[in-house]
């Protein structure tokens, strides 16, 4: 299971050499890895259904109790397969979307790389593995809405996409660290068994807010909603996938994870449901706005995350099995229209539905597909959608807190979302045909597979909703912690769910006939969304850039001296007042020095004393080697021979580097008055003297067991090797190795980076200087 | 700027060059039981590519080496990583040594060999791109 994640994001990489060997079929090729993954795990449905939990362990960090273990139970089965079912549909309707795009190899591999991220999100167990996914998922999804990375409204929205998820990503880093706290352990199975203990906690509380501020961000809930819609600046296919099952329901996932055990408490529930159903109230009024299908779409996507949130806020067992039918149906539903919306872009060159009009003779499979998935939008009877749309009634009627509140907004929702759907299925296909900018046709099949596919099991999903009782019900036991049998059926009888549905498609359809002076009221309120919490967001960003700009105005001024001021009273502040107010200082100086350390040592002070006082900058660097080689000597003396031999290389080096820099120095030349050089000796001294009396103190007291006689006892037997110093390096602490490497490697991109940019625009402006010197 | 050309220079970079990689891909091998490692040996042949360039410049190196420096940090970080992965054939955490040795010459090939060849690489590659940098920076100052 986890080769076949990690084997994704192999896969990722050779993306281009794919694109390569099968040029445009390279996405129908990638979707052989999802499709496979899918028919696994439909062979695994039997046993999960059937009540198993399947675990896949690996270790990964054991030390800190970091697992790769994955988990496959109702919930993860659920996702995995939404996410590589549609997976497969997206990649190929990519490749007919994106036909001749020039970045296609570089779309496949950040889209698989996305893909294989929210599998591992959905799959992993332990906490710390979810959150590295989670981030993966931030960042690839930042790649996918800025596809089109010339177009600034796209990187625009893309940053914006990346800073709001980002931040909330730190906000459930935080919860997540708490939660570890709180159930010691870091594995979402092992905090099943502990729900009581951990809702009477102490932290349960500020968990929770950090928790919901983490999955209200990635999740699109109000106030965080606004990046959504936005992110519509995607490639079509893009927006397919990360709205329909994945990106947005990740924060939706870490919920219903979590819910057995946090779920159920006062500030669960009316967290929530509040924030659920006002989220899902302006979603759906938001997007009877818009004349853009994408951003329709997308804000009737917000109005179905507000709605998952609602439910699992209300938490009853009705509810729950509302959550996860209505999860089900909006992944089918909202692929095939978002699909569909691609079409008419791609066929018609616009994406303003008011534009459209009688598409329906020239793309009929469009049409259709589009009229079957809206209906299920809608909620109207037959599709799956209905079944979803009676059951969240059902369970918003017998809500127990903010009743009639998620009850009224509920029922608003409701009509508006018809209403939108009705725009979104009837306006294009009917009504009499416009000017395009393209003359409209039936769009190629790769790109016709996934709507029908999607429509057609909302469809038959809808009209035997017997065939998912066991996946729903599955997904329900793990959101509920116990299991509970569900059976699905598309007629509840007449009951006051029924009434509701019949008022709110009544109601929507009279909003539909009079759309047009609808938005014209709405634009009225325009000044009022000027306002919304987008603003907000640009006003922190505002002061985000302003505050670090002061800051770096006072830190990091480039001036080599304030930053060695700066660092080194830090360092003597800290460290004297610990050393000062946590210790006794006993200082010995009964050393024993043999004769040629201490000639060593003479030789490094006064290597100290001319670098400070030699004016001419060549011999300052010779005096400064000489301390360098003294050290060096030092580590051959105490036998570190690594040490010795490292320490030569890199002052050689040194040597080397300060030279080539001295070369294109001015003339030297006192720029600092005097009381300033007095400041400077202070503080010089000052270091000086703390670090003397702290090594002073480091070896008269021994604060906890050395670990040299584990590494010179273990480096033969368990490293196979006699040298221990490299042992440790490339065997016992390779993880923190490897991190050094990615560090110098940083560090040399970064002195490249620096030079270059600095060359280059040296030469960028050499013809404008020598421009007057030629006139 | 920094470009020589005195004949001793050019002679003994000639010279010491290729002594001084061999010495460091010395240094490499042994690293594990004697004094040595992928650090030092990385910093030895980088120190190798310094005095080549001090005698010849950096476009002489460059055309020696064939590749960008930076390719060669990449190649060592990727060496680095997959160094990581063989342990999970066997079921071990990551980054868990893994040896194999090869018959006939008895030479035992292992992940921490991999990972010290990768040190090794992301070490030279990263100096020498410093060190290349600062040069033509000098020169376009000139």
């Amino acid at each position: 299971m986890q080769l076949a994640v990690l084997g994704g994001f192999v896969l990722a990489t050779f993306a281009p050499l794919l694109h390569r060997w099968f040029g445009d079929r390279a996405g129908q090729v990638m979707a052989l890895l999802p499709g496979g993954l899918a028919l696994w795990l439909l062979f695994q449905m039997p046993a999960i259904l059937g009540g198993e939990v399947m675990v896949f362990e690996q270790a990964w960090v054991p030390g800190l109790d970091i697992t790769l273990t994955f988990l496959l139970d109702g919930l993860s089965l659920l996702f995995a397969l939404l996410i590589s079912v549609i997976g497969v549909f997206v990649l190929v309707y990519a490749s007919g979307y994106l036909e001749g795009h020039p970045d296609m190899a570089r779309f496949h591999v950040v889209l698989v790389a996305f893909m294989m991220s929210m599998l591992g999100l959905v799959l992993a167990d332990n906490m710390v593995a979810f959150f590295v996914f989670w981030e993966l998922t931030s960042v690839t999804s930042y790649l996918l809405i800025g596809f089109n990375h010339t177009d600034p409204d796209a990187r625009k929205s893309a940053l914006q996409g990346l800073f709001v998820t980002a931040g909330g990503g730190l906000a459930l880093m935080a919860a997540l660290v708490m939660l570890g706290i709180m159930g010691d352990t870091w594995s979402f199975q092992e905090l099943l068994g502990q729900g009581d203990a951990l809702r009477g906690h102490d932290l349960y509380f500020p968990m929770l807010l950090c928790l919901l501020g983490g999955a209200f961000t990635k999740s699109a809930q109000f106030p965080f909603h606004f990046w959504l819609p936005n992110a519509m600046a995607a490639p079509t296919p893009v927006s397919a996938y990360l709205h329909s099952a994945t990106m947005v329901k990740a924060g939706i996932y870490v919920l219903a994870r979590l819910h057995p055990s946090l779920g159920g408490t006062e500030s669960w529930v009316t967290l929530l449901s509040l924030f659920g159903a006002v989220t899902m109230f302006i979603g759906a009024f938001l997007a009877l706005r818009h004349t853009g299908i994408k951003s329709l779409l997308a804000y009737s996507t917000v109005m179905a995350l507000g709605t998952l949130t609602m439910l699992l806020g209300i938490g009853t067992d009705e509810a729950l099995t509302a959550f996860v039918a209505f999860l089900l149906a909006h992944s089918l539903y909202k692929g095939a229209l978002f699909m569909v919306a691609g079409i008419l872009d791609h066929e018609t060159g616009t994406k303003d539905i008011s534009a459209m009009g009688g598409l329906g003779r020239l793309m009929p499979v469009t049409a259709v597909c589009a009229g079957v998935a809206a209906l299920s939008l809608g909620g109207v009877l037959p599709l799956f959608g209905f079944v979803a749309k009676e059951l969240m009634f059902e369970s918003v009627l017998h809500a127990e807190r903010l009743s009639l509140f998620v009850q009224l907004l509920s029922l608003a929702a409701a009509i508006m979302t018809l209403a939108a759907a009705a725009i979104v299925a009837l306006r294009p296909f009917f009504g009499k045909q416009r000017d395009l900018p393209k003359t409209p046709h039936e769009g190629p099949p790769s790109m016709l597979v996934g709507p029908v596919v999607l429509a057609g099991l909302s469809l038959l999903f809808g009209l035997a909703p017997g065939l998912v009782n066991g996946l729903v019900g599955a997904a329900v036991t793990s959101v509920r912690g116990e299991a509970l049998p569900v059976s699905l059926s598309l007629w509840h009888g007449v009951n006051l769910a029924l009434v509701l549905s019949l008022v709110s498609l009544a109601v929507g359809l009279l909003i539909f006939r009079h759309w047009e002076r609808w938005r014209g009221w709405l634009g009225k309120l325009d000044p009022l969304f000027a306002r919304g919490p987008e603003a907000g967001y640009f006003w922190s960003m505002d002061m985000i850039v302003k505050v670090s700009s002061w800051q770096t105005r006072m830190l990091q001024n480039g001036y080599m001296r304030n930053y060695l001021v700066m660092t080194l009273l830090v360092l003597v502040g800290l460290t004297g007042y610990t050393l000062w107010s946590r210790h006794v200082l006993s200082l010995s100086f009964a050393l024993d020095v043999r004769f040629h350390e201490a000639v060593v040592a003479g030789l490094m002070m006064s290597g100290a004393v001319v670098a400070c006082v030699m004016r001419p900058r060549l011999a300052a660097v010779a005096a400064v080697g000489t301390m360098g080689f003294g050290i060096a000597l030092t580590f051959v003396m105490f036998s570190a021979p690594d040490l010795g031999i490292t320490q030569l290389l890199v002052e050689t080096l040194t040597v080397i580097l300060m030279i080539l820099v001295l070369f294109r120095l001015p003339r030297f030349a006192n720029l600092s008055t005097h009381l300033e050089r007095v400041r400077d000796l202070v503080i010089a001294t000052a270091t000086g003297v703390l670090v003397t009396l702290l090594v002073l103190e480091v070896v008269d007291h021994r604060f906890f067991p050395s670990i040299s006689d584990y590494m010179i006892a273990n480096s033969q037997p368990e490293g196979h090797g006699h040298n221990i110093v490299n042992v440790i390096l490339v065997d016992f602490r390779a993880l923190d190795t490897l991190g050094e490497m990615f560090v110098l490697a940083l560090a040399a991109i970064g002195v490249f980076a620096m030079l270059r940019f600095h060359a280059d625009e040296y030469e960028a402006r050499q013809p404008e200087r020598e421009e007057p010197s030629d006139g | 700027m920094v470009r020589s050309g005195t004949l001793i220079l050019s002679v003994a970079a000639r010279l010491l060059m290729p002594l001084q990689l061999l010495f460091s891909i010395f240094l490499l091998l042994r690293g594990h039981d004697e004094p040595g490692g992928g650090f030092i040996a990385g910093l030895v042949a980088a120190g190798a590519f310094a005095l080549y360039m001090f005698a010849y410049g950096t476009q002489a190196t460059r055309d020696m080496l064939r590749v960008s420096p930076r390719d060669l940090i990449g190649l060592g970080l990727f060496l680095g990583v997959i160094s990581a992965f063989p342990a999970w054939w066997h079921d071990q955490p990551f980054l868990t040594a893994q040896w194999w040795t090869v018959p006939l010459i008895n030479f035992k090939f292992s992940t921490p060999l991999i990972f010290d060849i990768g040190v090794y690489l992301v070490v030279l590659g990263s100096v020498l791109t410093a060190v290349i940098a600062l040069m033509d920076t000098g020169h376009a100052n000139e």
